[in-house]
């Protein structure tokens, strides 16, 4: 399992558009840098990720090798309802990974 | 009769051929790329904000920022924003999908630069248009500098 550090409000006013910041440990190893001995390490890379509010996904981002090691995105959505919040990311080698953030949204 | 001056400046133009990187992309390829994410439509100039650094020390991770001027409602919305470029080894970097639950068209994110290029920040909107908005940034350590590719 890879570290994740997830920024959200916990608490949050119904129709308050807030700001998530979602960080994965990961190497993201493009496939074009060479090893001490010359030969290129294979590619390793995070592909896709997602964010979906109570089963509803509201934000998704599709990853080439350009993005940096330890893959950050930040990204903003409404607090609609009280629920949770599902982050997955998915990449080479079969790699999956899914994080869930509580969210308590209070009436208008 | 070569002179001294002759003969140092012809030692001084060798390293530079040295540094010439192979495969990269190129313009067209950048073009080639937009224009299959928007459907072969030419994108507009503006309504993107493109944050980045003109002058980059390390390009290993550059922070970026797309901000898009759209009122985020249910009619009216961002639905994509995706970054390119004409030098790294392949011109897609990101592709966000955003929708109207998105509230505010802005995203972050930290990319790779293999060298001093072009960045495209293109919009795609809920009414089918395509926005964007392009930089030209300096790097001054390329990502992936540990030894050249074979």
């Amino acid at each position: 399992m890879a570290r994740t550090l997830i920024h959200m409000p916990a608490n949050a006013r119904k129709g308050e558009v807030i700001e998530i910041r979602a960080l994965i440990a990961h190497p993201m190893e493009s496939g074009y840098r060479p090893d001490a001995g010359g030969k290129l390490v294979p590619r390793d890379i995070l592909t896709s990720f997602t964010c979906r509010y109570n089963g509803a996904t509201v934000f998704s981002a599709e990853l080439h090798p350009a993005i940096s090691a330890n893959p950050y995105i930040a990204f903003f959505t409404v607090a609609t309802e009280s629920g949770t919040l599902e982050f997955s990311w998915q990449g080479d080698h079969g790699f999956a990974q899914t994080e869930k953030m509580p969210i308590t949204v209070s009436g208008s | 009769m070569t002179t001294r001056r002759q003969l140092l400046q012809a030692g001084a133009a060798l390293p530079l051929l040295a540094l010439v990187r192979p495969a990269s992309a190129t313009p067209e390829e950048m073009r080639a790329a937009i224009s299959a994410y928007t459907g072969g439509v030419l994108p507009k100039t503006g309504k993107v904000v493109f944050d980045i650094a003109k002058l980059i020390d390390n390009g290993n991770a550059v922070p970026v920022t797309i901000s898009v001027d759209s009122p985020m409602t249910a009619v009216e919305h961002v639905t994509g924003i995706a970054i390119f470029n004409e030098r790294n080894p392949e011109t897609d970097i990101v592709r966000f999908t955003l929708g109207a639950r998105s509230g505010k068209a802005e995203v972050s994110t930290r990319i790779r630069l293999a060298t001093s290029q072009k960045l495209a920040a293109v919009a795609r909107l809920s009414d089918g248009s395509y926005w964007q908005q392009t930089v030209d940034v300096i790097v001054a350590l390329a990502a992936c500098i540990e030894g050249e590719a074979p």
